[in-house]
């Protein structure tokens, strides 16, 4: 690594912690519908959709009425995007005259785009038409972060209020996170990205020449308008196929900054936003903490192990597969980002990674993409693990543990262990059933431990709602397709619908004032502890799966042997 | 009680009936109330039955057999574990059954005394017992008074003094009358009885799960299908490995094999010994002589942290004594001594009495006959906050003498048209700034001066409020006494706070107020009036001493009567939940141990070359002997640390008053830590003694 490299992950963190606050500062008050700069510019647009709808912005409704709009909104949103790609050939704005979408893959990539994954079986440039690109997908990519960001606001409030049953308006939340804080964000982000030379056009694709005299087809598109949000929401579905590795989507090593940077913003910023509306800045930085220091080690670990290089091939770091125009550590920052935040945009193929890197990508998905996780949905999943250290370490202190004066109980226990399981089950069976199963094994393209990690990485991936691929994994088929989806749906409802019961019960709690007898949420030793349950609670129940891929395929090649 | 005796953890007589009551307990239907054990249980059927079936097709495999019982003996360990703690319990019963009553009671019918059985007597029966009768059931003596011996509940010989009306006025079924005659109102159903409570309490018969018990049990379960799935997969992938190595599928893993690595890795330590903490921390209670009516009481004792106590008996010495006598402008000392004393000759106050004791003591005042002066004595009530007598002179007049508060010294005074002297309100400030009681004597409209009452503040009662903030509890002293002597005195006990003048409707208020911004609040108390604040408040200590309106209202009964036991009762919660998180704790950690046993061994022969040792014998990171020893040194560790681990959660982990924080960098030092550590020492030393 050269000094250029350390001084530009010191960059990033210092330019993430220092936008924090800001924007942080900023969404508490959109959240919490206090004045702020953008009610002048779009305010206008959220009174008139509740006038439109004939809906009171400020009615508030129990958790279970919350999560039935949630429900029946995605499934609206399902039902629409599965049609339009159904019927895309009659559809206006084909210009390449894409057919009708598989139904599979349409189911797939239905459920994938509603729940903030965007798994894609496809290849974005020979499969989707620009109208269901922009209308079906990109609608998506804002709708299904806001509904992350919704089921963390309702879980805040259910932290922060007491002796209630009101957990807030999902309709209120979902429009003014799109409005204020997606919609304005991603206006930025496309217009510098234009600025780097990122396409934004509606022709159709142009079939061009090179020096050697090749015919190449050069894809077009509406894309920087999608990709801004790609990154903002965590999304991570690419408008082509390479993703961030296309250069008309990524074109410059600052465009490439700005993404990564995207991918963290939201996801950071929240964590402030949740300590101000819980009244406490630092319980928002100690959520940040644990998040920015789980990041660092797997970035630690996945750099060290792409600098040591192969022994196979001499010990030199390889560039298979790696972003070459940004380096080494671009495409390692890029892939630790992206699955950490629950995005899935690649800018380097995940497969490629040495088999350490590649696992240390496994397991930011594994541990519940907490490690700040998807827009909205990386909070929420950490309160999961925060409810549990509080309840596990919570008991050594002598009384009932509590969590900002709510105290935890029987309830809060199961939902959090249901949340739990959904993922792991999801993992976990599927990857086993795709192991041992012809229509499993048949799309892989890597033999041994690595294509163990193929399908492993696909699974996790799905539950963790991140959506990249490790590639080398043939997944547009109907076994995949259909599995996939339906891990999908396990593992993003399995964990909103109980994060969303424990904010029912919180909000009916009363808070125990803090004193010298509390289990305090918001020192290092929290940090420390919650980082150990994290690793603990989440590498227990995948070491032995992680051991027969990535470890072993490790050692293998420690021994001279690689696949 | 008799569990001042039977302290010692391991008792000869205990412990065999324990290893008897572990095998009782395999009963399936016993067995699936704690599942993690359950599923050890079923791991083990499943395993013997393999192990007879190879026997039965010839081919005996030692290796599984061991695992089988090893397994078996991780049951029975936690079995025994439970059986030890309520075997301790079953033998306090059994000398609590002893002390039940079998004896006829003497029921009163209109007016004829009929003999009736015990078990027969309903609530509101009246009975009289007299001397050397046992009191047939829990009731409240509504006339007479005698002494009662109350050793067979409290272990205390001396006997105490039960009588009507006032605060000490219920008896205990199986006590015993030694002089006098009372005649009793049975207070409670028949086979409800405070008795019958108390054995079904330490039996553990009707034990619940409390709260807290009940969302741990759904935690470890829930880890428990965790990691069922996680070994439940495991053969598939285990399966694409084989193939992926060019090894034959019967290489696959083995269940006797996959059942180890389970138990290995559900929380057995804690599952093991979790019911046995809950029926410790009620027998730790019962040790302290405390009485609780539900295991949630004690849970919620940990949680507390306000507490109310009452200044007298809690924070100062018993009872305030009278040391001085200030007279009025124009009064003589004398004068004010001998009203003083007048007024107090029949308050059986421990205050009333140091008036008469001083009075004799200083001024030679001897005692008279109350009647012989035709008084009539006015006793003290919290509403009239004084007390008094009348004295009918021989004219017919009545000449009002009290004593009691200031203020309302002042009310009566002015009500009778009388002045109330400014050099007495001062006198009073200045005693009250003091730390010391005040109570102003007069008669009809004339003040005639202070009678100055000292209170006495325990030894090491500051220290033990300071322990308290420190734990995060704030301490509220409760007084009749006005606010600038409650204050005083809270300064000089280092309270947090106090009540001065305190009714019992300000100490209900108090307690809505503190509960509605979310404390938990604990208090003792004795009285009747104290029955709806006890009721009220999340826990409330019934002293022994006191009436059946307040023993019924709390949730605990203190046998001892003592009111520093509330600070005790908070100590033992605390106790339990720790007790509970550092064993849980202690028993996830020690999955990182075993992962490192079995992974390896387990996976030996994958992607392996000619020698048959594959990469991830780089796992074995213990170096253990052979795959077999590692699996099965895991399963005895796993075993054996529930029988090592049973004293610590009969005696509890240590405690001491500190704060949350440093409690918990403690308890995570020795229990987290010493949790990864521990399994790696005891798993590799396992190892060596295997293959010696």
């Amino acid at each position: 690594m050269t000094p250029h490299d350390f001084i530009q992950i010191v960059l990033f963190i210092a330019i993430l912690t220092g936008l924090t606050p800001i924007l942080g500062t900023y969404m508490g008050k959109v959240f919490t519908g206090k004045k702020h700069i953008m009610l002048p510019v779009f305010g206008w647009l959220e009174r008139r959709i509740f006038r439109f709808v004939g809906a009171d912005p400020a009615e508030e409704t129990n958790w279970k009425s919350y999560a039935f709009s949630l429900l029946m909104f995605n499934f609206i949103g399902f039902v629409f995007v599965f049609l339009i790609q159904r019927f895309q050939a009659y559809l206006p704005l084909n210009p390449e005259n894409l057919p009708n979408v598989s139904w599979h893959s349409a189911l797939n990539t239905s459920i994938s785009f509603v729940t903030n994954t965007n798994w894609q079986g496809y290849a974005g440039e020979t499969t989707m038409s620009y109208f269901v690109q922009m209308i079906g997908l990109t609608v998506q990519n804002f709708v299904s972060a806001a509904t992350g960001i919704a089921v963390m606001l309702a879980v805040v409030r259910g932290l922060s209020r007491k002796s209630t049953d009101k957990i807030g308006n999902f309709w209120t939340d979902l429009a003014r996170s799109t409005l204020y804080v997606l919609l304005p964000l991603s206006i930025l982000l496309a217009i510098a990205l234009i600025g780097q030379g990122v396409v934004q056009n509606f022709k159709p694709y142009e079939p061009i020449q090179t020096l050697q005299g090749a015919h190449q087809v050069l894809p077009m598109g509406p894309a920087a308008s999608q990709i801004a949000i790609k990154q903002l929401g965590t999304n991570g579905g690419g408008f082509f196929n390479a993703n961030s590795a296309h250069p008309f989507e990524n074109p410059t090593p600052f465009s490439n900054f700005l993404q990564i940077l995207a991918i963290f913003l939201l996801p950071a910023s929240l964590t402030y936003s949740y300590g101000k509306m819980v009244g406490s800045a630092r319980q928002g930085w100690a959520i940040f903490t644990v998040m920015l220091i789980l990041f660092l080690a797997g970035l630690s670990i996945s750099l060290y192990a792409e600098y040591s290089g192969n022994p196979v091939f001499g010990n030199l770091p390889m560039m298979e597969g790696k972003e070459t125009r940004f380096g080494i550590t671009n495409s390692v920052l890029f892939s630790m980002v992206t699955t950490d935040a629950s995005c899935g945009a690649v800018n380097a193929m995940h497969d490629s990674l040495s088999p350490l890197s590649g696992m240390v990508t496994i397991i930011n998905m594994m541990l519940g993409e907490v490690i700040f996780g998807g827009v909205g949905a990386g909070l929420y999943g950490m309160f999961i693990f925060v409810i549990l250290t509080v309840f596990i370490a919570g008991l050594m202190v002598g009384r009932t543990p509590e969590f900002l004066g709510k105290k935890i109980g029987a309830f809060e226990v199961q939902m959090a262990i249901i949340a739990n399981l959904a993922t792991s089950f999801a993992i976990l069976v599927f990857t086993a059933w795709a192991s041992v199963s012809s229509y499993g094994l048949a799309s892989l393209n890597n033999a041994g431990p690595h294509g163990f990690s193929e399908i492993l990485y696909a699974y996790t991936s799905a539950a963790g709602n991140n959506g990249s691929a490790f590639a080398g994994l043939n997944s547009n088929t109907l076994f995949y397709n259909l599995t996939l989806g339906l891990v999908i749906l396990i593992g993003r409802f399995g964990v909103i619908i109980p994060v969303l019961a424990i904010a029912g019960s919180m909000a009916g709690k009363n808070i125990t004032p803090p004193s010298s007898g509390t289990f305090r949420t918001d020192n290092w030793l929290f940090i420390g502890l919650l980082i150990g349950v994290i690793l603990i609670v989440g590498g227990l129940t995948y070491f032995p799966s992680l051991s027969l891929g990535p470890i072993v395929e490790h050692l293998l090649m420690n021994n001279g042997i690689s696949f | 009680m008799s569990t001042k005796l039977n302290t010692s953890l391991f008792n000869k007589k205990i412990l065999l009936q324990a290893a008897k009551d572990s095998v009782i307990k395999l009963n399936p239907a016993i067995l699936i109330k704690n599942p993690v054990i359950f599923i050890v249980a079923i791991g083990s059927v499943l395993t013997t039955i393999i192990v007879l079936m190879g026997i039965m097709q010839g081919s005996f495999s030692s290796f599984n057999f061991q695992i089988a019982v090893w397994l078996w003996f991780t049951v029975l360990f936690a079995n025994f574990a439970e059986a030890i703690a309520e075997g301790r319990g079953k033998a306090q019963a059994e000398s609590l059954r002893n002390s039940r009553t079998q004896t006829k009671a003497r029921k009163i019918m209109g007016k004829q005394e009929v003999s009736t059985f015990a078990t027969e007597l309903k609530k509101g029966d009246i009975v009289v017992c007299e001397a050397g009768d046992v009191i047939p059931s829990d009731g409240e003596v509504i006339e007479g008074i005698a002494s009662v011996d109350e050793s067979a509940i409290t272990g205390e010989s001396a006997p105490v003094i039960r009588e009507s009306g006032g605060d000490r006025s219920a008896v205990t079924g199986g006590t015993k009358v030694i002089s006098d005659q009372i005649f009793i109102r049975i207070a409670t159903e028949p086979g409800n009885t405070f008795i019958d409570r108390m054995i079904a309490l330490v039996e553990g018969a009707k034990r619940q799960k409390t709260p807290n018990e009940i969302a741990l049990s759904i935690l470890l379960s829930g880890l428990s299908i965790i990691f069922l799935l996680a070994v439940a997969t495991l053969p598939a992938f285990f399966g694409y490995s084989l193939t992926a190595s060019g090894l034959p599928m019967s290489q696959n893993l083995t269940i006797p094999v996959l059942i180890a690595l389970l138990v290995c890795l559900i929380p057995t330590t804690i599952g093991g010994l979790l019911s046995a903490i809950g029926i410790s921390g009620m027998d730790r209670l019962i040790q302290r002589n405390v009485i609780a009516t539900s295991g949630r009481a004690i849970e919620a004792a940990g949680d507390v942290d306000v507490l109310l106590l009452d200044k007298t008996g809690t924070i100062t010495l018993g009872n305030r004594m009278a040391t001085d006598f200030i007279p009025a402008e124009g009064v003589t000392v004398e004068e004010l001594a001998n009203a003083a004393q007048i007024s107090s000759l029949s308050d059986e106050t421990p205050e009333g009495r140091s008036i008469v004791i001083l009075a004799k003591e200083k001024f030679g005042i001897r005692g008279r006959e109350v009647h012989q002066l035709s008084a009539t004595f006015i006793p003290f009530t919290a509403q009239s906050r004084m007390s008094g007598v009348d004295l009918k002179a021989d004219d017919g007049s009545v000449n009002k003498i009290r004593k009691g508060s200031s203020e309302a010294i002042r009310s009566f005074v002015q009500n009778n048209n009388g002045f109330y002297p400014q050099n007495i309100q001062d006198i009073v400030i200045e005693l009250a700034r003091q730390g010391a009681t005040p109570l102003v004597v007069a008669e009809d409209k004339k003040v005639l001066g202070v009678v100055h009452l000292k209170d006495i503040v325990k030894g090491g009662i500051k220290q033990r409020f300071a322990e308290l903030r420190k734990m995060g509890i704030k301490t509220v002293m409760i007084t009749g006494d006005n606010a600038l002597t409650a204050a005083a005195i809270a300064a000089e006990a280092g309270v947090d706070d106090f009540m001065a003048e305190a009714t019992p409707e300000d100490k209900l208020r108090r307690i809505r107020t503190e509960q509605v911004n979310g404390h938990l609040v604990g208090m003792i108390g004795d009285g009747t009036n104290d029955a709806p604040a006890l009721a009220q408040a999340d826990i409330g200590i019934a002293m022994n001493t006191g009436t059946q309106a307040a023993r019924e209202a709390g949730n605990m009964v203190d046998l001892d009567s003592n009111p520093t036991k509330l600070i005790e009762v908070v100590e033992v919660g605390k106790q339990l939940l720790m007790t509970r998180g550092s064993l849980t704790t202690f028993s996830i950690a020690n999955d990182v141990a075993k992962y490192f046993a079995i992974i390896p061994a387990i996976a030996i022969a994958l992607y392996s070359g000619k020698n048959g040792i594959g990469p991830l014998s780089a796992l074995n990171i213990m170096n253990l002997g052979s795959p077999q020893s590692a699996i099965l040194s895991a399963v005895i560790f796993n075993a054996i640390i529930i029988i090592l681990l049973v004293p610590l959660a009969l005696k509890g982990v240590r405690y001491r008053p500190v704060s949350a924080n440093a409690a918990l960098s403690r308890n995570l030092l020795i229990f987290g830590l010493g949790g990864i550590i521990a399994p790696f020492i005891g798993i590799k030393l396992i190892d060596l003694l295997i293959n010696l």
